[in-house]
């Protein structure tokens, strides 16, 4: 993919999958996968180098590794749209005898999951151990994260930041979706994590921030700049400044979409917002 | 009846050290991990022969069981070590999502398990290990009983795709099985043939029902001892033979009867040949502070609980 519309033109049917999924069963996350429905397509689409098809333990090959795993209709969505399964699967999202379970999952031999997620805190553990056996093979990828904001109030992400630094695991980029949003409310209101590009730097790593983390151009740019940092010593950490529910306008900015399905109503306002491009499933 | 010889006390925790070091020697894809218990979990000889596939990852057993799943994405065997409790109780949630449900060939290697960490006390003891680590689905579940098994089961689980739970102790104990010894993960290994009851063991308590079942001859009793190093998957055959044979079964184990190897037993004497059957095990109870043979007495986990249950279950067939 080259051009800039051709990317807008994926993250609108990507926004469109997500709320259909979501619509369909009536359960899921529509409001973080939105707001990373522009950085999980730059991603796959311009950034990480991938090789064709599928094999679990992708040697020669970025990887990428989704720890807040309750926005899986836009991981499914990015993934089935970049070719790792038909387009036509994201049908099942949710259902029963599905490879898309609520959460993603190895458990159902999905192509592109690379290990289950859902119970928060845990992907970035697993990303230094993948980066680790890229380092013993030799291999000279990288390994890229997702992990939301709240998700940091996992005590394990923080013997995870802690062991990045100390150990020089400085093939990982690790992006946290920083909306200020979970559940129960705003993270202020919830349990403040404080200034994070702070604490992340006090921990050793080398932080960058993407402000406008859902503009395209914003995020090509970061990511670009977050890869020529790796290699130096230090482990990388994106702090991506997004909007909850972004691109539909009746759920943006606020925690109420976070675990919420639109109706049918709503269902119609969103796809009108975000028309089809690519072809619907 | 086979009369079996202690060549010399060792601890199982050694076995598997010396189970690592081998392995560090013959499988290039192997890799360890230690929350900060190198020497508890004689780990020391695998590091120096092979440093750069070694991680030290201090006092984080969660970050631990993470990154072991990580490095099997690429191919790596890792092989965690710490204390029993700390290696199950503590990251049963991780072990669950990033290890067991996705499917992860890591090795968990847990030392201390059991009673037998003596002096430190219940905050380090774990009596309800195997429970935990036996529900999970596809989690392999292996406590040896000796030095020699122990590292037989070490170097068996590298060659093993998937999830393992290994148990072992710290203290010195028989070492009786041959050194060259074959380990057959699910296979359980009939160490004295008997008729009148059936002595199934696990970890510690397997020399203990050696000797139980002298004691029991002694007494015109004949008792058939069988080693499950394997509680999960169950060598079902085995006891199910056995047991038709002799109608009647002790289960011993270092571990709580709730959840242990006597519980997985029963279940297959109930879908199968239901039969009587003592339980010597921890009677849903915490440890605490003594030397291993103090606490062995106390909790009723040796020769002489194994002979008093045999006893028992014979006048209840």
């Amino acid at each position: 993919m080259s051009n800039t519309q051709q990317l807008e033109d994926f993250v609108t049917q990507v926004r469109r999958d997500i709320v259909r999924q979501v619509h369909k069963v009536n359960s899921g996350h529509p409001g973080g996968s939105l707001g990373c429905a522009e950085f999980l397509s730059v991603l796959y689409q311009e950034v990480m180098q991938r090789k064709e098809g599928f094999d679990m333990d992708g040697i020669n090959e970025d990887l990428f590794f989704l720890s807040n795993g309750h926005i899986s209709p836009v991981f499914y969505s990015v993934l089935a749209r970049s070719g790792y399964f038909p387009v036509e699967e994201l049908n099942t999202f949710r259902l029963i005898d599905s490879r898309l379970q609520g959460h993603p999952t190895t458990h159902e031999g999905l192509p592109g999951v690379r290990v289950a997620s859902g119970s928060l805190g845990q992907g970035l553990s697993v990303s230094i151990g993948a980066a680790n056996a890229k380092k013993l093979n030799g291999d000279k990828h990288l390994v890229y994260s997702l992990h939301g904001d709240g998700e940091l109030q996992e005590g394990q992400n923080w013997e995870a930041i802690m062991y990045a630094a100390a150990k020089k695991v400085d093939n990982l980029i690790a992006t946290v979706d920083r909306n200020y949003q979970q559940i129960d409310g705003c993270t202020d209101d919830v349990l403040p994590m404080g200034n994070l590009v702070q604490k992340f730097e006090a921990f050793g790593w080398d932080v960058l921030e993407i402000e406008k983390g859902n503009d395209i151009g914003e995020i090509l740019k970061g990511l670009k700049e977050a890869k020529s940092r790796t290699g130096k010593g230090k482990p990388v950490a994106i702090m991506l400044n997004t909007e909850m529910g972004h691109g539909v306008d009746f759920m943006m900015g606020s925690h109420k979409w976070h675990g919420v399905a639109p109706n049918d109503e709503q269902l119609e306002k969103a796809l009108a917002q975000n028309p089809e491009t690519l072809g619907d499933y | 009846m086979k009369k079996y010889t202690d060549t010399g006390k060792k601890d199982t925790r050694s076995g598997f050290g010396a189970g690592l070091t081998e392995l560090g020697r013959t499988n290039p894809d192997v890799v360890a991990l230690c929350a900060d218990l190198v020497g508890s979990l004689k780990m020391q000889d695998f590091i120096d022969e092979n440093p750069e596939r070694f991680f030290q990852v201090g006092i984080a057993e969660a970050n631990m069981m993470g990154i072991a799943a990580g490095l099997t994405i690429g191919g790596k065997i890792p092989f965690t070590g710490t204390f029993a409790n700390f290696s199950t109780g503590r990251v049963y949630d991780q072990i669950r999502q990033s290890i067991a449900y996705s499917g992860k060939n890591v090795k968990i290697c847990a030392s201390h398990a059991g009673l037998t960490l003596g002096e430190d006390g219940a905050t380090h003891q774990i009596l309800e290990d195997i429970g935990l680590m036996k529900m999970l689905p596809g989690m392999t579940v292996i406590n040896p009983c000796d030095y020699n098994q122990t590292k037989a089961a070490t170097i068996a689980i590298a060659q093993h795709d998937g999830p393992v739970y290994l148990r072992f102790g710290r203290p010195k104990v028989a070492n009786f099985t041959p050194e060259d010894q074959k380990f057959e993960i699910g296979k359980a290994v009939l160490l004295n043939e008997g008729t009148d009851v059936t002595i199934i063991a696990t970890g510690h308590l397997v020399w203990e029902a050696l000797q139980a079942a002298e004691q029991l001859e002694e007494r015109g009793i004949s008792a058939e001892v069988i080693d499950i190093h394997t509680i999960k998957p169950l060598d079902e055959a085995a006891i199910l033979a056995s047991v038709e044979k002799t109608g009647c079964v002790v289960t011993a184990e270092e571990h709580n009867f709730l959840g242990g190897l006597g519980e997985s037993v029963a279940r297959t004497l109930t879908l199968n040949q239901p039969a009587p059957q003592e339980f010597v095990a921890t009677m849903d109870t915490f440890g605490e502070s003594g030397t291993p043979e103090q606490l062995m007495e106390k909790y009723g986990l040796n020769a002489a609980a194994i002979v008093k249950a045999s006893e028992k279950v014979i006048k209840r067939k």
